[in-house]
């Protein structure tokens, strides 16, 4: 069997004396998408950021498809990657975020051919032709050649998830993408998403969505306190909590 | 004031004046130039550099930046020579002239490498670039915007401190049109004309940044 998308042992990360993640187990199989909610400080979005090396780790194991992002082990020492390598490493992942951070300097299009140009050492032409058929895919294709500051923040994040994705990601890592935007602006996102979904793409997202969280996902974990407090299909986890903490969290989510 | 009188002497005398204008220019551009190269490395090093290596180059700046030109330039020509490196006091004009941009464009790129939002950053990395790749597409071109205007206001600063070399014996214009009115004695005339030129130089600058800033401007 070929190894997981994502395999997650015992990790743990702290912030000078501050604890984020006491130890976190998570496996993820190609097509999985995985939601992880949770009050704001329980260390979902750092759990995610350490996924694609944004935020480094003491203790424990993150591997994309069987490889350990981030450092290498030798003889029980760790010791941290090349910057190279760290930099191939997160093209392995896509990654949206909660602002969107499109590069201002460049319109749209230029945004997504950036990464495929310089990483994935594309030609110009190549690049153009990925990008376009990425950027109708979310409906972008006619703002092109616009700036992101002549775009909406759901173009913008549109964009910025054209981005990601155009890499062609083993994972992709949704960090609140939704959070920044206009209530209107919110359905057009979360559609692209759902769409991305349907098309297999594995999908790890952070989100303060739950109908969507329960929608799109096959899992969503509750996290708790650096922890995983509660896990499971959407639907028991949202209709049949088993602690009173993701009962409570439920009901003020208002879902 | 006889203006016909003043432009006769500044006719009479423009070649030596033409030559300070030249001077002026060349040392300022000179100047600007390599303090900008400079500089751009006192940035980096001040925004990305190791502890140590950006202690040593904090000092290099807050020396510079508290030291008044003049002074730089007094020392450059007087203390380099009592060491034993013999600078003529044009080198050493342009020599002070550059020290001193290179700590103020220091100053201005650190400032705008650490205005850029984190999120440029974390963006680059998501997308697998490296840190040069990074600082080449994403990073520099945004710091470039912001650096322009202040690094426009640094270049007139550097032609107007280039007057200061006249003390130590260099005929830039300022000295040049001195020597004139020594000889003529139409000192507000020919001052007014001497400021007029270095204005000139100046506003030349300035528009041609104010240019150079609205080509740029990212469309919004």
């Amino acid at each position: 069997m070929s190894s997981p998308i994502l395999e997650i042992q015992n990790l743990h990360k702290r912030f000078g004396k501050f604890e984020v993640l006491k130890g976190i187990n998570l496996t993820m199989q190609q097509g999985d998408v995985i939601s992880l909610i949770g009050s704001s400080g329980s260390g979902k979005t750092t759990l995610l950021r350490c996924v694609n090396f944004l935020e480094d780790y003491e203790v424990g194991l993150v591997a994309v498809a069987g490889e350990q992002i981030g450092y290498v082990e030798k003889n029980g020492k760790r010791t941290r990657l090349s910057e190279k390598k760290i930099a191939r490493q997160r093209a392995m992942t896509g990654m949206a975020f909660q602002h969107f951070n499109l590069f201002p300097h460049m319109t749209a299009i230029r945004n997504v051919m950036l990464g495929l140009i310089k990483t994935r050492g594309m030609s110009k032409d190549e690049a153009r032709s990925v990008a376009e058929k990425w950027l109708e895919r979310v409906g972008m294709l006619d703002r092109r050649d616009h700036f992101p500051g002549q775009l909406s923040g759901g173009q913008q994040q549109r964009v910025a998830i054209a981005r990601a994705i155009a890499m062609n990601p083993q994972l992709m890592l949704f960090d609140e993408v939704t959070s920044a935007l206009d209530p209107e602006l919110v359905n057009e996102v979360l559609e692209v998403i759902l769409d991305l979904a349907k098309d297999g793409m594995t999908m790890l997202l952070v989100t303060h969505e739950m109908q969507f969280a329960h929608d799109v996902s096959n899992k969503v974990i509750f996290m708790h306190d650096g922890k995983i407090g509660e896990e499971g299909p959407p639907k028991q986890l949202f209709k049949k909590p088993k602690s009173d903490r993701l009962a409570t969290f439920l009901k003020n989510s208002k879902f | 004031m006889d203006i016909l009188q003043a432009l006769d002497a500044v006719w009479a005398a423009r070649w030596p004046i033409l030559e300070g204008i030249q001077h002026t220019l060349f040392i300022s551009i000179l100047s600007i130039i390599m303090g900008t190269i400079l500089g751009v490395g006192v940035g980096l090093i001040l925004t990305y550099g190791n502890r140590w290596i950006r202690f040593l180059v904090r000092l290099y700046s807050d020396f510079l930046r508290g030291t008044p030109v003049f002074v730089l330039i007094l020392a450059c020509f007087y203390i380099l020579s009592v060491v034993g490196i013999q600078l003529t006091a044009y080198q050493a004009g342009i020599f002070a002239l550059t020290l001193f941009c290179s700590s103020h464009v220091g100053e201005i790129v650190r400032g705008a490498l650490q205005a850029i939002p984190a999120g440029q950053t974390e963006a680059a990395k998501s997308i697998g670039l490296t840190f040069r790749k990074m600082f080449v597409s994403v990073l520099f071109p945004q710091a470039l915007r912001q650096i322009l205007p202040t690094w426009v206001n640094t270049a007139t600063e550097i032609v107007k401190a280039s007057t200061l070399l006249s003390i130590i014996g260099v005929v830039e214009l300022l000295l040049s049109v001195q020597q004139v009115i020594s000889r003529t004695f139409l000192s507000l005339e020919l001052y007014f004309f001497a400021g007029f030129v270095f204005f000139l130089i100046n506003f030349a600058i300035e528009k041609v940044g104010r240019l150079v800033e609205r080509k740029i401007a990212i469309p919004t």
